[in-house]
């Protein structure tokens, strides 16, 4: 039962990445790859109808989070305080910049919103990877599991710790590379003419970067956190992820090169949900790592009870196929390449 | 002040009011736009779907300010409350992720449509749109009215000897009866808010002898629904709810009334200034015995003062839950004259040449604002000293390794960024308003094109 939940979290956190990421992703490149004000409404169109039920499904991990395990949530969001409210700001700034920039016709006003997305939208996934890099590295938890981190005291993993070191920063700038080519196979996808075109190009200089980060952030993951690497080699559903994430990766680099603009985003799509799914498989049962002697928080020591479990069971997977089912409508209607929307139409 | 938890306290109570001006909004409008969507598609006047049109942006301004304020709330869980959180998780997670998967999807995905698709879906199934957002932002506020009941009346589960609260009946605990006359009460608020800004924005058109036919829709729909939703909103939701508090928070009533002594025949206090230190209540204008009758439906009943219950089991801030009950109550009532006026001169036909009425129903706007805001303090303050009511103290539920200065740090940052949105949110709404409706361009090609947000 509790593996069943710790599956179901780290799919929930894994569609969240693929699906926010690629607006985050789009965001962070939407100033490099739409230059006029009618280009810039057309990236906004592309990602318009989604951004927001993307972070739902955030909410819906974090919902996920609290009934399964909440000694978990409870740790974590207080562990990581100031590192969260960072990442709240920067959601707040970019739904807040998506949905008024267009209410108003003029160049400063709209100017200032597409910065304040881009900023936004790169900060994110860097705090989100490091905080991925921090689960890795482990936190120093008390015998009671709790923790207090803060934003950043030696930058070594192993010194004094805070949430930034140089291992978690690996992590997040690696997040960060690795959304921007997807966001970038997004729009490719999803729009036509000049920034179509941006975007591939974008693409294709963040590939090579994408698999360098990777590598290092692995080795350096291995050495960090050698539990994860040994437990990777008895766990086949590990090499399935692992296989999968490898092929997604060089189906998204062959797709494009064949101008498969949609190939090349699934394959973008598999390979961030891959590789996620690899780690939640490796470092199972464990969630937050303890550094210090005292047990770590793992799915078994953390869980709510069965009851809980069970009755969470009964109605969580309708919620999720409605949701799912949605999303068809939505991306159904909304099958034919993003225009701008006219000018007082849309956002 | 170095205590963190004032610091929990101040940031939760400040991100959660902020957070409830937009939802109790975008609530009632929801309800309010079906209507005039089902008032379009039974007689289609292309005016009730110009006034549709009109407030779905309203709507849409409001939901993106409502989504982005109300992200952190679950967070706060978390950050804030981890104790708390660690404590009772096994129970309000159900409704906290019911939330998430049935209500927010509902509405994330509708609004789209909604905005965007009135051309492509056709006039029947953006409707349906409609209803589906309506049903998708009213589940929201009942799971999250069912959260908040669990805190005020705890039922469906079982407290362990760990201090855990494990859930034991999910039935009883998402179908609380707190949870039902709560939702219900509070969604009537939510209407008579929408109803006021509709009917205000109404009579402000009027009042410039602009935009004719949408400011009669605008000012007839609000005023119907006003002065309806007013009057549910105090009978019979509002009573039922003040049965409830009497039967289960007997301390948070006679707080509510700045009442200390016990006895029966109890007067129900019009005015007065609870004075804590001299346990009385200074200047009161009471109405005898309404408040037995009130709570317990007899006039003799015998209502339980302050004085019966240990001072540590007193609700903190007793002058302020007085003054948020009584402020609430009597917003209400001004509620119920001011939309009764305006409806019998909208019957009359005569209210669109009543300047004063009109005038009126332009400044009162602000007002249900304040009475949801007063209702839910009354509501939260009266559950004070108590997390969980009976079982689980305010003091305990802090997040443990959270000091104040990281708190204070981050409600400072709340409060600057909240200031900036607010008046950026003010200001497009207001443009909007001077705007007024857009048709629907017939000269805009098909497909149409794509409309890259929610809030439009």
């Amino acid at each position: 039962m509790e593996m069943l939940w710790f599956s179901i979290a780290a799919v929930m956190v894994a569609i969240y990445v693929v699906m926010d990421g690629f607006d985050f992703g789009a965001g962070g490149l939407h100033l490099l790859v739409a230059r006029t004000d009618r280009e810039r409404r057309q990236v906004l169109a592309a990602i318009g109808p989604f951004w927001d039920g993307n972070e739902v499904w955030l909410l819906a991990a974090g919902g996920v989070l609290f009934l399964a395990f909440p000694a978990v949530l409870a740790a974590g969001l207080s562990g990581f305080y100031l590192a969260i409210f960072f990442v709240l700001w920067t959601l707040i700034l970019r739904g807040i910049a998506i949905e008024f920039r267009s209410h108003v016709e003029d160049r400063l006003w709209r100017s200032f919103w597409d910065a304040t997305f881009a900023v936004a939208s790169t900060l994110a996934p860097v705090l989100f990877g490091a905080a991925l890099g921090n689960l890795l590295r482990g936190v120093p938890l008390s015998a009671e599991g709790w923790f207090a981190l803060p934003l950043f005291e030696s930058f070594s993993p192993t010194g004094a710790l805070g949430i930034l070191d140089w291992y978690t920063v690996l992590v997040g700038v690696f997040a960060l590379v690795t959304i921007l080519h997807h966001g970038a196979l997004y729009l490719a996808w999803r729009t036509d003419g000049a920034v179509r075109l941006r975007s591939l190009d974008a693409a294709t200089r963040l590939f090579p970067a994408t698999v360098a980060l990777w590598l290092v952030a692995t080795v350096a993951t291995a050495r960090i956190a050698p539990e994860i690497g040994r437990h990777l080699a008895g766990r086949p559903l590990a090499w399935l992820a692992t296989a999968l994430f490898l092929a997604g990766l060089s189906g998204s680099w062959l797709a494009r090169r064949a101008g498969r603009d949609l190939l090349a985003f699934l394959g973008s799509c598999a390979f961030v949900l891959g590789l996620l799914a690899a780690t939640a498989a490796a470092v199972y049962p464990t969630m937050i790592r303890g550094t210090s002697a005292a047990a770590s928080l793992t799915a078994l020591n953390s869980a709510a009870g069965e009851y809980s479990l069970r009755a969470g069971l009964l109605w969580w997977p309708i919620g999720f196929v409605l949701a799912v089912v949605y999303y068809v409508v939505l991306f159904r209607l909304h099958r034919a390449k993003a225009q701008a929307a006219a000018e007082g139409e849309g956002y | 002040m170095t205590d963190p938890l004032f610091w929990h306290r101040l940031q939760f109570g400040f991100t959660i009011t902020y957070h409830y001006l937009f939802p109790q909004l975008t609530m009632g409008l929801a309800l309010l736009i079906v209507v005039l969507k089902a008032i379009a598609l039974s007689t289609g006047k292309s005016s009730c779907n110009d006034a549709a049109r009109f407030w779905i942006r309203i709507f849409g301004l409001n939901f993106a300010m409502g989504v982005v304020t109300g992200v952190p709330m679950e967070f706060q869980f978390g950050t804030n409350w981890a104790a708390f959180s660690r404590r009772t998780g096994d129970v309000i997670g159900q409704t906290l992720a019911m939330e998430g998967v049935f209500a927010f999807f509902l509405e994330s995905s509708f609004l789209a449509l909604l905005v965007w698709g009135e051309r492509r879906l056709g006039p029947r199934k953006h409707f349906l749109a409609a209803v589906a957002l309506f049903v998708g932002s009213w589940l929201s506020g009942y799971f999250i009215i069912a959260t908040n009941a669990f805190m005020q009346h705890p039922v469906g589960h079982e407290l362990g000897a760990d201090g855990i609260f494990r859930l034991r009946d999910l039935g009883a605990f998402v179908f609380n009866p707190w949870a039902i006359a709560q939702f219900l009460h509070n969604q009537m608020a939510a209407v008579v808010t929408a109803a006021f800004v509709m009917a205000a924005v109404g009579a402000y058109w009027r009042l410039r002898s602009e935009h004719r036919e949408v400011a009669a829709i605008s000012l007839r729909t609000g005023v119907l629904a006003g002065l309806a939703a007013s009057m549910l909103v105090a009978f019979p939701t509002g009573h039922n709810q003040g049965r409830l508090v009497a039967e289960h928070q007997p301390a948070s009533l006679a707080a509510m009334e700045g009442r200390f002594e016990s006895g029966g025949h109890a007067p129900l206090a019009m005015i007065g200034q609870p004075n804590v230190a001299a346990r009385k209540l200074d200047n009161p204008i009471h109405l005898p015995s309404l408040l037995s009758w009130i709570a317990y439906g007899d006039f003799s009943a015998n209502v339980r003062g302050l004085n019966d219950f240990p001072e540590r089991d007193w609700p903190g801030n007793v002058e302020l839950l007085y003054y948020s009950f009584h402020i609430m109550v009597g917003l209400g009532t001004i509620f119920i004259a001011v939309m009764g006026l305006a409806g019998l001169s909208l019957l009359r036909g005569r209210l669109e040449g009543s300047r004063l009425l009109l005038w009126i129903l332009v400044l009162a706007f602000p007002f249900p604002y304040i009475a949801n805001t007063a209702g839910w303090l009354t509501a939260e303050l009266g559950r004070q000293p108590w997390l969980v009511y009976g079982l689980m103290r305010t003091a305990e539920g802090g997040s443990p390794t959270v000091h104040g200065g990281t708190t204070l740090f981050t409600t400072l940052g709340f409060a600057g960024l909240y200031l900036v949105l607010g008046l950026l949110f003010f200001s497009l709404v207001m443009r909007e308003v001077s705007h007024g409706p857009r048709a629907l361009t017939p000269s805009s090609p098909e497909p149409r094109p794509l409309q890259p947000s929610l809030g439009n």
